[in-house]
């Protein structure tokens, strides 16, 4: 499904935001934004020891390009890359890179909060969070 | 009819399975399924919501379901 302006990937090992940079690096754009979204040590307090990702990878990568297709659509955007971490990750670990690249910079921050925000409502893919005191499903119960 | 269950995150430990066999009324809907699973599962209620995806794509709960249909549980997602 994917084509010259978009690429989207879920992988079981690091990320690389030089590789979504030089991607989405494009002429006619002026303004490249990056999101990298990191697991981070803290959640209300509880210390994290690591976290679990899984994915429903077909479905998963149906919804990444249904979303990075709307970006191109609706945005003056030239490339969208979004690549998606499953497996183990330690803290500091990188979960999530979108690339936006536009002609200028609003478009490309806003098509990229878009992207991420989506990607939080409708892709199929779970986090598990290990505290040093148990482990939960992040957001399966109100 | 039969229809194969496949569940991920937190439907998976409810159901204490990756895949699993589940008998249904002929023609039954998403809404259907999503009904006899909370009963069956009475875990599934306290969940925030959960979806069903068949062909790889979110079904509304209208959507009528084939036998031997694979049926895959979606529980709220947390990417990112």
């Amino acid at each position: 499904m994917n084509n010259q302006s978009i690429d989207i990937q879920i992988k079981k090992t690091y990320l690389d935001s030089s590789s979504v940079e030089q991607f989405i690096t494009n002429d006619e754009a002026g303004g490249i934004v990056l999101f990298i979204g990191t697991v981070r040590k803290f959640t209300q307090q509880k210390e994290v020891v690591r976290l679990e990702f899984e994915a429903y990878e077909p479905m998963a990568i149906k919804e990444m390009t249904k979303i990075a297709q709307h970006i191109l659509d609706h945005f003056p955007a030239k490339k969208v890359a979004i690549h998606h971490r499953v497996g183990v990750l330690a803290i500091g670990g990188i979960a999530v890179i979108i690339g936006v690249s536009c002609p200028h910079r609003k478009d490309a921050f806003d098509a990229c909060q878009y992207a991420i925000d989506t990607l939080k409502e409708t892709v199929p893919i779970w986090k598990k969070e290990i505290f040093t005191d148990g482990e939960v499903w992040v957001a399966a119960h109100p | 009819m039969n229809i194969k269950l496949v569940a991920f995150g937190i439907a998976k430990d409810i159901l204490q399975h990756r895949e699993l066999p589940f008998t249904v009324q002929s023609d039954a809907t998403v809404g259907d399924v999503k009904e006899l699973l909370k009963t069956t599962y009475p875990k599934f209620k306290k969940l925030a919501k959960f979806s069903l995806a068949v062909e790889e794509s979110y079904q509304s709960d209208d959507f009528v379901i084939s036998e031997g249909q694979e049926v895959v549980i979606i529980p709220p997602v947390a990417g990112g």
